[in-house]
């Protein structure tokens, strides 16, 4: 079943290699990762989704924890939080064809980004399922690409557990 | 370059670091060089080049011992023989490029058995990193899956705090390999010399004492067991445990299996000593494993060659999982009790609750398997047997030797027929199995315990591996002594072949030097043995020597180690010489 693990690492040269290398050679799966600066300087956070059984996600979490530059990991699958992403889509629109994409977007709080002669680009976040969602909606129009950023997320506060 | 020389800080153990004097600038090397001062550092293995040239001229002034190998490979092996010997960490110095890749196959080596090292190379400076330089190679992408951590210092200010925490995490933990990785412009870069009185690494905090309630459990399970078992490991060995176990095994009757890691934590001569698990374990330690209903790993992780088929690893008993790296509670046999920390202190946490388990039954039990297939072979008049050798070593030695071995039959058969008394006297490769380790190992193993007996046990191929080091140790006058099993073959995989390939010896036949005239040329005694008489007279010969000496052992060629698990079978399936 897929997984998301939020992974707090030190911000050095390398330790996105030592993180994905040690999926690849022990034979564990990305789905997607991300990196960014998290709240404490010198400090990155990177949200990775994985998928596997119970033992394999044991592993990847001891595993995870035995890299020195590792601080900490935190599984947030079933933990209540925010998983986000964003997805560019570029898609194929004319006269004709650009209201309804318009409309069919809307409910998404997607924004169309740009506008070419014959194409747009929608600008979208939400959790894996909304995007998903969105892409299909788009396809008969044409998709020319997609960007996905892949999820980013962080557990809520422990008081305002209210989905947004 | 710098050509100044700068006065050299005060010696390791010296009374606090000089808080009063006035700093002095030295360039990156001489730091390098005094941090492995401060840290205790007296010998170390390497090999000159390029990129390294400043931390050589810092070296030349210095009081390390330093031995220059033929090979990296040499050097590194010997690194590890040395703390294998010594349980600190083994020091070793390479250029950039192919002197850094040539310890790669030692590095991967000491990941796996969690030998200590800290392992310095060279490399082009910062700005050409990247550019395809002369001799570069991305040494730190290169041995990322094989270290226990690396870095690359690119500021020299940091080579301080980067050498004491490539020590810490060497040597604490599960132990493993660190790799520095000192660009040039580094080692000539002049900075002033700060020597951290404490690390403190947020992401690594191994953890040591056990959890009281999981050792209440761990205890109460060995209470109510009828038939439990030790199978203990090399962890036992590096956490210097060998004096708990030895009281918790007394104490409570339990009998004992070994790894080949394990070998010598705990006495073979012990009446509670089983024998070697695994592959080419003893049918009455396998058998104990699958008849028990209580298994206590001890420091140990569950390998391939240990477990046989896994789904027929020991069916019937409660697991109980020792271990200080977490990530092996587990990952190949699921666990009923795990208990995290270093096995020392569970030992101690264990002992005031030992108590006598009533095991006689199962003793006896245990004894009846050992007395019905015991370990065996076939002696012939005037033929020199290869496991006849390993029992008159072990004889004239008094199970006393340091042993290193190379990898193939004779190892197993080092393994089974040596009797080993003590930790840190079998010094061999086990989860990597790099031939080409053993003698190089000898020579650190020497170096690190120049009182002993250092005798390596190596096949005639796997000793050709690194047979150049026979100038290393004819330069340092380095009392080795190397015990070829000569059969003229791969003899593993000869072996192999005759099994399981219906005898089709493809390429395992391998010709080798007269090893004689070969360790003559190189200014080390030589001696061939045939017969055992011949053999009994070269071991008195090569023992009384005071120098190096290689004994050349003819043994036949079609001998085999038995018993052993065929591959990918259940420890309940071996083969052995009662099959003949």
């Amino acid at each position: 079943m897929r997984r998301i693990l939020a992974v707090l690492v030190n911000d050095q040269p390398g330790v996105l290699a030592r993180v994905a290398g040690l999926f690849s050679r022990r034979g564990f799966n990305i789905e997607s990762i991300t990196v960014g600066a998290a709240e404490e300087p010198g400090l990155s956070r990177m949200t990775i989704v994985t998928s596997g059984d119970e033992r394999t996600l044991e592993q990847i979490i001891k595993q995870l924890h035995k890299l020195v530059d590792v601080i900490k990991v935190n599984d947030l699958t079933d933990e209540p939080m925010v998983a986000r992403e964003l997805v560019l889509v570029k898609v194929t629109a004319n006269a004709a064809t650009r209201p309804e994409i318009s409309h069919i977007i809307e409910p998404f709080r997607a924004a169309i980004v740009d506008v070419g002669r014959n194409s747009l680009v929608v600008q979208a976040t939400g959790d894996i399922d909304k995007i998903d969602a969105l892409i299909e909606l788009l396809r008969p129009y044409g998709i020319k690409e997609i960007a996905r950023t892949g999820i980013t997320a962080l557990l809520r506060g422990s008081l305002a557990r209210v989905r947004v | 370059m710098n050509t100044q020389k700068v006065d050299v800080m005060p010696e390791a153990g010296s009374a606090s670091p000089d808080a009063e004097q006035p700093r002095k600038s030295m360039t990156g090397a001489q730091v390098l060089v005094e941090c492995l001062k401060r840290e205790g550092v007296e010998v170390m293995f390497g090999y000159p080049g390029g990129a390294v040239l400043p931390i050589y001229d810092a070296l030349f002034d210095s009081n390390i011992r330093h031995i220059l190998t033929r090979h990296e490979q040499g050097a590194i092996h010997a690194a590890e023989g040395y703390a294998r010997v010594t349980g600190r960490p083994g020091v070793v110095l390479a250029t950039s490029g192919p002197g850094a890749t040539n310890l790669v196959t030692g590095i991967a080596d000491a990941h796996m058995d969690s030998t200590p090292l800290v392992v310095f190379t060279g490399q082009v400076p910062t700005d050409m990193i990247g550019t395809d330089a002369f001799q570069e190679a991305d040494i730190l992408g290169i041995t990322m899956p094989i270290t226990k951590h690396s870095y690359q210092v690119r500021d020299a200010r940091d080579i301080p705090r980067v050498v004491r925490e490539a020590f810490h995490i060497a040597s604490t933990g599960r132990p493993g390999p660190v790799l520095v990785d000192v660009p040039k412009n580094v080692s000539n870069q002049m900075v002033e010399f700060e020597w951290p009185e404490e690390v403190s690494i947020r992401g690594y905090n191994p953890t040591y004492d056990p959890n009281p309630a999981q050792v209440a459990r761990v205890m109460e399970a060995i209470r109510q067991s009828r038939r439990p078992l030790l199978y203990i490991g090399g962890g036992v060995i590096h956490s210097g445990a060998s004096e708990e176990l030895r009281k918790f095994v007394h104490r409570t009757g339990i009998p004992v299996v070994s790894t080949l890691m394990g070998l010598g934590a705990f006495p073979s001569d012990d009446p509670l000593f089983v024998g070697m698990l695994g592959m080419h374990g003893t049918f009455a330690a396998n058998r104990a494993v699958m008849e028990c209903d209580l298994l206590i790993a001890v420091g140990a992780r569950f390998d391939d060659r240990v477990t046989g088929k896994l789904e027929r690893f020991s069916p019937k008993s409660k697991k109980v999982h020792i271990d200080i790296d977490p990530a092996e509670i587990g990952k190949n046999v699921a666990v009923d009790l795990p208990l995290v920390g270093d096995v020392k202190r569970a030992l101690q946490a264990m002992l005031p609750e030992a108590e006598p388990v009533d095991t006689r039954e199962w003793l006896a039990q245990i004894r009846r398997w050992d007395a019905q297939w015991p370990l065996s072979y076939k002696k012939e008049p005037g033929v020199l047997k290869p496991q006849q050798v390993i029992e008159m070593i072990c004889e004239a030695t008094a199970g006393d030797a340091v042993i290193t071995t190379e990898v193939g039959q004779h190892q197993m058969w080092a393994a089974l027929f040596y009797k080993f008394r003590r930790p840190r006297q079998w010094i061999t490769s086990g989860g990597l199995g790099t031939m080409g380790y053993g003698f190089p190992a000898a020579m650190g193993a020497q170096l690190a315990a120049p009182d002993q007996r250092v005798i390596c046990i190596a096949g005639d191929a796997s000793f050709q591996m690194n047979i150049q080091e026979l100038q290393t140790v004819a330069e340092h006058r380095l009392p080795v002594k190397v015990a070829i099993i000569n059969n003229g073959y791969l003899g593993m995989v000869r072996q192999w072949q005759q099994l399981f390939y219906d005898r089709r010896y493809a390429e395992s036949r391998i010709s080798a030097p007269d090893f004689v005239r070969v360790a003559e040329a190189f200014g080390v005694r030589g001696i061939r043995a045939q017969t055992p008489e011949e053999a009994r007279e070269a071991i008195r010969e090569m023992l009384a020597d005071p120098g190096p000496v290689v004994v050349d052992f003819v043994v036949p060629e079609e001998e085999n180690v038995f018993p052993m698990v065929p591959p990918g079978a259940g420890t309940d399936e071996m083969i052995g010489r009662w099959d003949d």
